[in-house]
Parts: structure tokens; sequence; C-alpha cells
């Protein structure tokens, strides 16, 4: 039966996060060889904390389903979307679907945003340590920094292996605000630093350890090793917060 | 559920033969064992761990590392499951049921916070930890438990999602009421069952 006047529930209801919902693609940006971000339209879009992340979920014809998760790169600014940045694992079936198949136009289906805890809510002063494709969350906290706060002052370190795994290349302004270190191949002429993130790295981002509050993603071992320099260093535990890149294929 | 399908998809990492109906929804087969830790992997000895019982109980209990190995040890094999997706059949555990650690406790609660070294906290119903739902394991397929998956001891709950199972588990206390732990006030579902898909608050 048709209802006459709508049900006051269910209008609030897909206000709430976590319903399923079936965003648009409209902008895919090539980032690295491996590494490609996403923009999705959402017809039921609401303002994410930077480090939150949606669910993914992709659907076979057979009813075969399958379900990643992803941080939003992007600020919460950016109303009516969301940009996810997706690493390709060759032997994952979500994240080769986003980079072989998925075009502007496709429809994904998502839901989100999710996690309270690896988010910048305006603390400071900031320091971010991002190893690899961990740097996606903290590009949410330092776009949105910028946008809302430019003067307040947060610093990215960031470790990768050569230049080409540089996500973000053109939009990351190294020097005063973000630090590189390649762990494997720099690039000609290179006079910064070189192989793994270190004390004396940490040292030089010049934030003050007894004030600083930090996030660290990447790897399980780029995250270990970051939260023991952040712990020498004298940052104390309760201000380290991590998130750990498990397999996400 | 909707009748949407995603263009081109076919699923190219299905679980493998016999194998499906024991990959709760959402969930997919992971042959390894990821790390996933909110913050630092701790520095905690053996000789520096203990598991107590307390909070609203007729008589708190506490054991230290030596104490607790006097207790009876059990295998326990099981499949488990993390809301990162992520599921991990056919593995073991070896520790001491949370059913024995209870006993002569005398809970007065129905409802349990367990914590950890680290400040780690995740709530469970008692109706969760006991009957042979739950156990605090020191071995994972027969070797000592590793610092990055939780060792000394971890908690084992295998039927909840595995946020459930802290790692540097200190113990548990008992409450009257359901309080959120770490997560759970952190967006994640009070209860986790990952057969209904209870992954965070509103599921």
């Amino acid at each position: 039966m048709e209802r006459l006047t709508p049900d006051p529930a269910a209008a609030l209801a897909p206000k709430a996060p976590g319903r399923w919902q079936i965003g648009t693609v409209s902008a895919i940006v090539q980032e690295t060889p491996t590494v490609k971000s996403f923009r999705i339209e959402l017809p039921i879009w609401m303002p994410h904390l930077p480090g939150q992340h949606y669910d993914v979920r992709l659907t076979a014809p057979d009813g075969y389903q399958a379900q990643r998760s992803y941080s939003i790169a992007s600020s919460p600014l950016d109303s009516g979307a969301i940009e996810l940045t997706i690493d390709r694992l060759d032997d994952g079936e979500v994240s080769p679907y986003f980079h072989d198949v998925v075009e502007v136009g496709d429809k994904v289906e998502v839901r989100g945003p999710f996690a309270a805890y690896f988010v910048w809510s305006g603390e400071q002063p900031v320091l971010l340590l991002g190893g690899g494709s961990g740097v996606v969350p903290l590009m949410a906290m330092l776009r949105h920094k910028r946008r809302v706060a430019p003067e307040l002052p947060m610093r990215l370190l960031y470790s990768v292996r050569n230049a080409a795994d540089v996500i973000y290349a053109r939009e990351l302004a190294l020097g005063d605000e973000t630090a590189v270190t390649y762990t494997r191949v720099a690039p000609p002429g290179w006079e910064g630093h070189r192989g793994r993130l270190d004390a004396a790295m940490v040292a030089a981002a010049g934030v003050d350890p007894a004030t600083g509050h930090a996030w660290s993603c990447g790897s399980n071992g780029f995250v270990e090793s970051a939260s023991r320099l952040l712990l020498d260093a004298g940052f104390a535990p309760e201000r380290i917060k991590t998130e750990r890149y498990g397999p996400t294929g | 559920m909707s009748d949407f399908f995603s263009r081109g998809f076919g699923g190219r990492r299905r679980p493998p033969e016999g194998m499906a109906d024991r990959i709760p929804p959402g969930q997919y087969y992971e042959a390894g064992f990821p790390v996933l830790t909110a913050g630092p992997t701790p520095d905690l000895d053996a000789s520096a761990w203990s598991f107590r019982v307390d909070g609203v109980v007729g008589e708190a209990k506490s054991w230290s590392w030596e104490e607790f190995h006097q207790l009876p040890f059990e295998d326990v094999p099981c499949d488990i499951h993390c809301v990162t997706k992520w599921s991990k059949l056919d593995t073991s555990f070896r520790g001491v049921s949370v059913d024995t650690l209870l006993e002569g406790v005398e809970p007065l609660g129905g409802f349990a916070m367990v914590f950890s070294f680290g400040g780690y906290t995740t709530n469970l119903a008692l109706e969760d930890l006991t009957e042979g739902k739950a156990w605090v394991v020191t071995e994972h397929e027969g070797e000592p438990l590793s610092a990055e998956h939780g060792g000394p001891a971890r908690l084992l709950v295998p039927h909840l999602y595995f946020w459930k199972s802290a790692k540097w588990v200190a113990g548990l206390r008992v409450m009257d009421n359901d309080e959120p732990g770490f997560w759970e006030s952190n967006g994640y579902h009070m209860h986790g069952d990952p057969w209904r898909e209870e992954r965070y608050w509103n599921d």
C-alpha cells in the first residue's frame, strides 16, 4: 500500500552513516603506475572526519559480493562527493576491478563514513608519518588543514620506494610542509633524505613532542618503526595514532 | 538487497572449494594472518604479565604468568573473522577457557569490559564469554603468541569479529550494564557478530 504522507522515519534514516548507496564515478586520476584516485558523487553525502573510511561492495551477476574498506583522501569541504585513492594489489579482486574496469560514469556501491579513532579533529601541532599508500588518510588531513586552518602547524613525513611511487606528487609542497624520503632509488640530483624514516628526520620536522600529536599510517613494519621513532622522540603513546594497512585487495 | 550489480565484475578471489559457507557475508578468504592494531605494540614480558577478574563479582581473582600456567590448557581450533574483511580458516590457539577463569568468581553482572596492557578495552556480554566460547590464549599454531599478535596472552572469542579478541589482555571487569569499549566508542558495533554483519553502529 502506498503511503499518502512520507514516513518520517524513512526521511531520517538515509542520513545515518552506514547505508549502502550507489555513487557515480565522476573523475579518475592516475596518481602513480599502481595508484588511482576516484572521485565518487554520492546521492546521500555526509561530512566525514579526515582519516575516516568508506566500505565498497562489488556484486557479480550471480550475486557473489566482495567488500573492502578504503580511506577517504578528500576534505569534507568537498561536499557531495568523496575521493578514494586505491592501490592496485595484483592478487586482490576489488582494487584490480577499480583499476582495470571502472570508468568515469560507472556506478559503485559504497557506505560510510566509518570509524572515529584515526581521525584529525583539529589538534595541533601535528606530525603525519606515511609509508607508501598509507599517505591517503593523511592527505585528507593535510587537504582539510590547508582549507580550514592554513597556518596550523602540520608536517608530513612521507616514505616511498622511489620517485614514481609518490602519490599526490603535484600537490605536495616539499620543504616547509612535507619531507619525502626514498627508500630504494632517489631521483637524480636528489639532496634530501634517503633510506628509511629515522630519528633525524623526525627531529627535523620541528614538531614539539611535548605538545605534538602524531598520525602514522602504512604497512605494519612501517608503522611499528615509525611508532618507535615517535616514542623515542618523546611523543606520548596516547597522542600517537596508528593505522596499519592490511591486505585490502 | 538491491538488484544492483557491478559492471564487469566477475569475482576473482572466491573462497576455495567447500569453504564458502564458512565465510561470513562481506568477508574474504585470507591465508595469512594480518596485523591490525590501533597503537604501538607494547613491550610486555611474560614475567610482567598477569590476568585478573574483578568488578561486580563475589570474589575477585588474579593470576601471575606462573600461576596461569597451573590452570588446565585447551587446544582451540577455530576460524577467525576480522572486521576489516578478512577471514582466516582452520587456525588454532592454545589457552585457558574463560569458564575456568570464572570458577569461584561468582559474576554478579551480565557484561564484562575486557582490558589490556596499553589501555585497550572491549565490551562483551558474559554469555559471549562463557560456555566454551572464549579463552585467554598464549599459543598460536604451536608457537608462543608473538607480540604483534597480542603475546604474551590475548583473549580469543572466535564467534565475534576479531577486535573483541583483545591483544595483550590484562583482565576482565564484570559490569551490571553494557558499556562501549575502545572500538565500540569509535563507530564499531557493541556486539560484533560476523554472521549478522554487525560491523558498525547502525548495523
